[in-house]
């Protein structure tokens, strides 16, 4: 179910006041972030956010379209390398 | 004979049936629109008359998106999904399904017909291990 519209977007208050201050001062700086749940406000845009992965932050850079999307979308928290080749297939044959 | 947004619309259905036949309109839209138009909609499509069809044709052009320009949309939404580098982009990219399903087993449907690469001798092994 959708999130009710008068609550408004769920955003992490401590990184929208950094990046108001960011805003405020006009200085561009890469912010390290947690908050993969918080939604991508029109504020972000032009920011570069490292969000984390669960293992380290990856830098990502913000974009209009990705406004009103939760900052953890753009970030994968699992990675597949394929699966392990089976080891010698003919030298069981069937029956 | 009855063209409606570039679709023809069978001729021995009734209208309400024939009108789902355009991409973008169901059975509840359909109703819809014949309720706009004030069109019986147990008509046949080939009994209906030329007024009632251009009525028809005026309110799906205008209020509906429909065929084509609908295709188109749902497309761009899933491009876009692919461009900024969403997880749901990534699963469309991959043939996979998007919305947190199981893909151990089933999945079939986005995946496609199952891959095997020894058809018969896999199943045997699969039940040994």
């Amino acid at each position: 179910m959708a999130r009710s519209i008068k609550k408004g977007p769920y955003v992490v208050d401590s990184l929208v006041r950094k990046i108001e201050t960011l805003n405020r001062s006009g200085e561009k700086r890469v912010l390290k972030t947690w908050a993969r749940r918080c939604t991508v406000l029109p504020e972000f845009v032009g920011h570069t956010l490292a969000v984390h992965n669960g293992n380290k932050f990856i830098p990502i850079y913000v974009t209009e379209n990705m406004v009103g999307h939760k900052l953890g979308e753009f970030v994968p928290t699992r990675m597949f390398r394929g699966h392990t080749e089976k080891a010698e297939k003919a030298s069981v044959p069937g029956k | 004979m009855a063209r409606i947004a570039g679709i023809d619309l069978p001729t021995e259905k009734r209208i309400e049936v024939a009108l789902t036949y355009i991409f973008g309109i169901g059975p509840t839209t359909a109703k819809k629109i014949l309720a706009k138009a004030g069109v019986n909609p147990d008509t046949r499509v080939k009994q209906l008359s030329d007024e009632d069809a251009g009525k028809l044709r005026g309110i799906i052009e205008r209020e509906y998106k429909v065929e084509g320009s609908l295709r188109s949309e749902t497309a761009m939404n899933i491009k876009r999904l692919m461009d900024i580098g969403a997880y749901r982009g990534l699963r469309h990219r991959r043939g996979l399904p998007v919305h947190g399903q199981r893909t151990k087993t089933n999945a079939r449907t986005r995946k496609g017909p199952k891959k095997m690469a020894v058809a018969s001798k896999k199943v045997k092994a699969g039940k040994k291990g």
